[in-house]
């Protein structure tokens, strides 16, 4: 049985960065989620063409309301439409959710390791809001690999305390002043700490552009982790 | 999507199998049989979107499954045989 297409109307879109945005919608009939899933999107035009895309959720199951992360890619036919035109108000087509996989689920407790690279961050907020729902859990630990300070996703929302959640910020064009770490993609090194506060079957969610994650993920794989608990996830 | 350079992997077929299957199809598992890597089908590694997704082995590339869509029709080929299963939607 399909899962069906459910009308979306935009609600509130809200800038992450220069190029990203935040977009809410409301979904009459919206049955639910799991942090990580995702969902198409459906546009159609008025000459009947469609084009469809893969969003994830940012957010917890909240009702009827869903919340999707879109990073403008340059020349897209669909994400600067969705990211800066399309009007409050208007309807998309959702169709979801999708995917049980790459999940984490609330009744999880081992501590959990979260690498995102630029918009991988995503789903992996989706986590992070929703372990934070979690009385007394074990903490997640999130490795976020951005290019500037300046294409920070959820800046506040990560750099509020949180005793279950340690964020480390990886720069890899152009690092803040002052900042030990010099500009540079995610290595080994950056990975080590994190990995120590692990279990030997605590998972790993890794979420970026195709390159990050294979690179990620054989990292992770030469420090001894087992394959089995890495989850990753590929948008191109 | 991807472009002809790179790949997504078998998440993004979660949208399109749900299209013809009735059970969520990213956790199911899979064995190659070229190379005997085991995984769930959310590991693949798929190319497209044009003319259709292909899932790939990630160890050895062998040919997991493509998936068309033209018009009504979805197009499912098991394998890297020939011979599509045609469904109707």
């Amino acid at each position: 049985m399909a899962i069906a297409w459910h009308r979306a109307r935009l609600a509130a879109r809200l800038p992450q960065t220069a190029t990203a945005r935040s977009l809410v919608f409301t979904v009459p009939g919206w049955p639910g989620h799991l942090p990580g899933q995702h969902v198409d999107v459906r546009l159609t035009a008025d000459d009947g063409y469609q084009a469809v895309r893969s969003y994830s959720l940012a957010a917890p199951a909240d009702g009827d309301r869903i919340e999707l992360g879109v990073q403008t890619v340059p020349g897209g036919e669909v994400s600067p439409y969705l990211a800066d035109d399309l009007p409050s108000g208007a309807d998309v087509e959702v169709r979801g959710p999708l995917g049980n996989w790459f999940v984490w689920r609330p009744e999880q407790t081992e501590p959990v390791l979260l690498v995102a690279g630029g918009s991988g961050v995503v789903p992996l907020a989706a986590m992070i809001r929703a372990h934070r729902r979690v009385p007394s859990s074990n903490a997640f630990h999130l490795l976020y690999s951005v290019r500037t300070p300046d294409d920070v996703w959820y800046g506040d929302e990560l750099a509020a305390p949180d005793g279950h959640l340690d964020v480390r910020i990886v720069y890899t064009r152009q690092a803040p002043s002052g900042s030990p770490r010099g500009a540079g993609r995610i290595a080994a090194a950056d990975l080590a700490e994190p990995v120590t506060r692990l279990g030997a079957t605590s998972p790993a969610y890794v979420c970026g552009p195709t390159g990050f994650v294979e690179s990620v993920a054989s990292l992770l794989v030469d420090m001894g982790r087992d394959p089995a608990t890495i989850r990753t996830e590929r948008f191109g | 999507m991807a472009d002809d350079n790179t790949h997504l992997d078998g998440n993004c077929l979660a949208g399109p199998l749900s299209e013809i299957l009735s059970v969520e199809a990213t956790t199911a598992w899979w064995r190659c049989p070229e190379c005997a890597m085991a995984g769930p089908l959310a590991q693949l590694q798929v190319y497209g979107p044009e003319p259709g997704l292909t899932a790939r082995c990630p160890g050895c590339a062998y040919i997991a499954l493509r998936l068309v869509k033209e018009g009504r029709h979805i197009w499912l080929t098991m394998g890297s045989s020939t011979g599509a299963f045609r469904f109707t939607v």
